[in-house]
């Protein structure tokens, strides 16, 4: 068939594991616009999820570290966190080995990625599934882009396995969805922890909204180190999710929370 | 320096759940395989999550840690803080503070 949804969300811990400590409406619109995101994804009716996360050394270390990486394992466990910490009980998500190493094979075609058949979930992946697939029924294929480990994925190449993950897509039967996680602009798991630059989320947004890939691939690493933080370099999966999709977006939510550590994203674009 | 030793630490701490027995049951025996320096073992072994922070460990493997020492996040920020006083400035990596000491960021 071909991707049928795409869209970006946020994932830091904090959006589940510190919900208690969260201003209720505030925490409650954010959760609104996550709903609104998952009834979207529903009524593309996918087959299978891709999501699309900037992993946090849960699987790959800097002992050999992917630029990019697909999963391709039969199940996968998760949280790799203290399930109390991160407020998400211990499941095993369901994989698709067969659908999986098709797209990897179409995806290496133009763009150099590993497999791994063995994943364990942390809280990239496992924060947007709790919202989006809360039954855990629908097949997950998780991907990684090396936004933590320096030297980091060059955005350009992120642009490319973004194509490179359409192009896949495409040419299996399945309807796909596609969520990319992460971003924007936050300092986390620092003393910095609640800080963003609001100014820089907006603008970043909007670039993404019109699909503006000039604009998103002149941001430098440096420059984003110091204007948005070191979690500013996942913006690499929501460009990745741009390039995919070749649409417009249209965010359902995004507002600073403090306690979440990040301006608390939801938003979808369309399928051109 | 061997923050690579550190982090490669944690990250194997914060997978395996017998490398977290192991820190809480066996530790001098476990922290024996990692190359540390006395620095840096001295902060493994006593979990000051403020000197770890200092010596450039980054914060998504740090901040696992925490909760396996029982600190709750308020906590853990303050920790990282008090490192920072205690110890100076971060000397390593992309998680250097860029707030002042007194200013409360975090939400708690």
């Amino acid at each position: 068939m071909s991707l049928v949804f795409a869209g970006v969300c946020s994932h830091a811990p904090g959006i589940t594991g510190r919900a208690h400590l969260a201003n209720p409406a505030v925490k409650d619109a954010f959760y609104a616009g996550m709903d609104q995101m998952r009834q979207d994804l529903e009524a593309s009716q996918p087959d299978a999820v891709i999501v699309m996360a900037a992993e946090h050394f849960a699987n790959f270390f800097m002992n050999n570290m992917p630029v990019f990486a697909m999963g391709m394992g039969h199940s996968y466990d998760a949280p790799i966190e203290d399930p109390a910490w991160l407020g998400i009980p211990r499941v095993k998500v369901p994989g698709n080995p067969e659908l999986s190493k098709r797209l990897i094979t179409e995806v290496m075609q133009t763009v150099d990625v590993a497999f791994a058949e063995e994943w364990k979930f942390d809280h990239g992946i496992i924060v947007p599934l709790h919202f989006l697939t809360p039954e855990y029924d629908k097949d997950v294929i998780p991907v990684n882009i090396n936004c933590q480990g320096p030297p980091l994925t060059p955005l350009h190449r992120a642009w490319a396995f973004g194509e490179a993950l359409r192009r896949a897509c495409d040419k299996v039967p399945e309807r796909i969805a596609l969520v990319g996680t992460g971003g924007i602009s936050h300092w986390p798991a620092t003393p910095d922890s609640g800080k963003v630059n609001w100014e820089w989320d907006q603008r970043f947004m909007a670039q993404w909204c019109r699909n503006d890939k000039d604009a998103m691939l002149a941001y430098t690493d440096e420059e984003t180190l110091r204007d948005a933080g070191q979690g500013g370099f996942e913006i690499r999966t929501f460009m990745a999710v741009a390039a995919a999709a070749r649409g417009q977006g249209t965010i359902l939510h995004c507002a600073p929370i403090p306690i979440f550590a990040v301006s608390c994203t939801a938003a979808t674009m369309t399928i051109v | 320096m061997s923050l690579y030793a550190m982090q490669k630490f944690l990250f194997e701490l914060n997978r395996g759940s017998e490398v977290q027995r192991r820190y809480r049951e066996d530790r001098e025996a476990l922290l024996k395989s990692y190359d540390f320096n006395e620095e840096e073992y001295r902060a493994v072994y006593d979990g000051d999550i403020g000197k770890l922070y200092v010596l450039g460990c980054n914060g998504q493997l740090l901040m696992h840690f925490a909760p396996l020492l029982g600190m709750p996040w308020a906590e853990y920020i303050q920790a990282m803080r008090d490192g920072i006083q205690k110890y100076g400035p971060v000397r390593a990596g992309v998680y250097a503070m860029t707030t002042g000491m007194d200013d409360k960021v975090a939400g708690v």
